[in-house]
């Protein structure tokens, strides 16, 4: 996995809430068995029209947003079903970071299996750095996983938290199922153990 | 004495594999349950790390998501490119890996929520997991079960287990009696209504009360598999005679001397007197009404007899979100929602694909027509539920009435087969996401029960089912 320690970038606002995993990526691109070339269709029914032409109010079309790295976004990102493509798609578009008050469970644990790194702040820091992000191209954030810290284009900073395994393996760009199997014996322990106490399972 | 604990806390403890100081936890999973679409890209993580499936008995997968729901489907021809591809994939791995599978030729075949449970291998106090939202389902066993990412697949095939944080604890309680016209359905729905869809981020629910105690064990799986639209990991249900009797006989259930073994264990799954929960909602049984979902999240939701808001009822963000659902769903503020016009109906997903639900739906069209110019399409969740629907004249039903019949899948509920509405159609739904473009590009889904969704087919607008009950035999 990519690592992530520092990223400085183009933030891209999407203040719309509850935007669901059907927006990011529509099931239509969920028949692929790759994980890569997602990101044309990222957002797909909000960026083109039915002829597949752009649409140009659609903020990732604009001009100052097409290398955004970072999106601040509504409360509630992510909602919706456990499709991995989601974060797939964001990455592949070069998405590295969601900055929002709150995000959906699975969302949110499958950003970190793929380097990138979901930002939780209070509604005041988000409509904040919303509004930073509106002035396009011009309005880089900072965003530090070290120090857990994002920084607006004036220097304003703001602090989140993150639970401290995912920060380690994000940082360090660890995978997580060799992490695992370093504790085969304790699942073998506890397997032995469950033949006894659950033998019917 | 120990302290007293919640349903979650006892399956939580009993699956620790392995705990670090932080509290991040290597979590036991028991059953983990596959289909096409979020699996390919695991099993080609294994292939390429030389892995195997560590449990290969543990693990069972079904084709459900892309695979067409009409008849003679068995010909490869019937699916696009695509779709067949990921299908083909899913066949060889079940066979390279030696995983239990359904094929789409098996009559078994279904929904992967509606086969676990129908085969038994879904069971009280385990861990259940699959990479799919839905799997919230099997909670209604009393089962931690809980949708996971591909990463996660491919974790849990690779080591049985996955890196888990524990929730936190939050009670949902439905006291007293449901009235006639109401549902399992109605009753998830007015939860979210309640919450909001982010009103369980962080929680895993336990559902209770005297309401859901009534609940048939279908019932209980219609109420569990939406807490994932509440936000919530997982929802469960404590298992109790109505269980243990749902689940006796069942092709992977214990039989004999290790049924009563795993029932003495499963009589000790619930929530102890005095357990703490952080969070608790409770909600009258006899004040819910057949609801309907008129916007684009599923917290949008108003009993049938109410009138369609106006973004200006919102506060905050939700005022945006709320015009662009109107403007979306092309509804105009203060219009009755009985008064909107439906263009296709749609019977079937995990929420609502059993047995039970196609016999409410049964009821309310037998004897009736759909009105004209209304497509409905009826798509049992299962191969075994058609064929009981079909031994117990339930299709002849649907037919004769005008409705399609149609095979087993998740069909029309995400969309991903050829079964989708065209854009701007409105479609009274039985699923459980009313997402933009869910069921079909620029489609406009209304969510409610199956008897509901019925009622809408035979009027050819929103309608409360109750004014047709007094005219049912």
């Amino acid at each position: 996995m990519e690592k992530f320690t520092k990223l400085t970038g183009i933030a891209a606002p999407m203040p719309l809430v509850n935007i669901d995993t059907d927006m990011i990526i529509p099931k239509q691109f969920l028949k692929t068995i790759k994980r890569s070339g997602l990101g044309v269709n990222l957002f797909d029914e909000m960026r083109y029209d039915r002829n597949g032409n752009e649409i140009p109010d659609f903020v990732l079309n604009q001009p100052a947003y097409r290398e955004a790295e970072i999106l601040v976004a509504g409360d509630n990102f992510g909602c919706g079903s456990s499709r991995e493509h989601a974060p797939w798609a964001l990455k592949d578009f070069g998405i590295k970071c969601v900055i929002s008050t709150s995000f959906a469970d699975i969302f949110f644990n499958n950003c970190f299996k793929n380097g990138i790194l979901p930002v939780v702040l209070p509604a005041e820091a988000v409509t904040y750095l919303m509004e930073d992000a509106t002035k396009g191209a011009n309005a880089r954030l900072t965003v530090d996983l070290e120090e857990q810290t994002v920084t607006a284009s004036d220097g304003k900073t703001f602090s989140f938290e993150v639970d401290p395994f995912r920060k380690h393996c994000l940082m360090n760009g660890l995978d997580d199922i060799g992490l695992s199997l370093e504790k085969v014996s304790a699942i073998d322990a506890y397997e032995s153990r469950a033949k006894t106490q659950f033998p019917w399972l | 004495m120990t302290a007293p604990k919640t349903l979650y806390d006892k399956i939580w403890d009993a699956h620790v594999v392995d705990e670090a100081d932080d509290g991040t936890c290597l979590l036991y999973i028991d059953r983990h349950l596959v289909h096409e679409v979020t699996s390919p890209q695991a099993f080609e993580g294994l292939r390429m790390a030389s892995r195997k499936v560590r449990a290969p008995e543990k693990t069972i997968a079904v084709p459900d998501h892309n695979v067409p729901t009409t008849l003679g489907r068995e010909n490869p021809d019937q699916m696009p490119e695509d779709s067949r591809i990921q299908v083909a994939a899913l066949d060889k791995n079940a066979k390279d890996f030696g995983i239990h599978y359904y094929p789409v030729t098996d009559v078994r075949q279904g929904i992967v929520h509606i086969v676990g449970p129908e085969q038994g291998w879904t069971l009280p106090g385990m861990t259940v997991v699959c990479g799919d939202s839905h799997t919230a389902t099997h909670g209604a066993f009393g089962a931690l079960a809980h949708g996971i990412g591909t990463s996660e697949v491919e974790h849990v095939l690779a080591t049985q287990t996955l890196i888990q944080k524990k929730s936190k604890n939050m009670k949902v309680e439905i006291t007293g009696k449901l009235k006639p016209g109401v549902t399992a359905k109605d009753i998830t729905l007015a939860v979210i209504g309640a919450t909001g869809t982010a009103g369980g981020t962080g929680y895993v629910i336990e559902y209770c009360g005297e309401a859901i105690r009534d609940l048939s064990m279908e019932g209980r799986m219609t109420v569990c598999n939406m807490a994932i639209e509440g936000g919530a990991r997982a929802g469960l249900i404590a298992p109790d005679e109505k269980t243990f009797e749902y689940v006796k006989g069942r092709p992977h259930a214990p039989k004999g001397a290790a049924f009563e073994a795993a029932l003495s264990y499963w009589k000790t799954l619930f929530t102890d007197e005095g357990a703490h929960f952080d969070k608790v909602v409770t909600l009258k049984g006899e004040e819910i009404e057949p609801v309907v979902t008129w916007g684009t999240s599923p917290e949008d939701v108003l009993p049938i007899s109410a009138n369609v808001p106006a973004a200006s009822d919102f506060t905050g963000g939700k005022v945006g979100a709320a015009q662009r659902s109107l403007d979306y769903m092309g509804l105009t503020p203060g219009m009755k929602l009985t008064d909107v016009k439906i263009d296709a109906v749609f019977i079937g997903s995990c929420t609502n694909g059993r047995i039970e639900d196609l016999r409410a739906a049964a009821a309310v069209l037998e004897g009736r027509k759909i009105a004209e110019g209304v497509r409905c399409m009826v798509v049992p969740g299962s191969g075994l539920v058609r064929a009981q629907a079909e031994e117990e004249g339930l299709a002849d039903i649907f037919i004769a009435a005008g409705a399609e019949w149609r095979m087993a899948g998740c069909s029309m509920c995400l969309a991903m087969n050829p079964d989708q509405l065209a854009p701007e159609e409105r479609c009274a739904s039985t699923s459980n996401r009313n997402f933009e473009g869910r069921q079909g590009f620029k489609g406009r889904t209304h969510l409610m029960s199956p008897a509901m969704a019925a009622a809408a087919a035979v009027t050819g607008h929103l309608t409360d089912v109750r004014e047709m009950m007094g005219e049912m035999a």
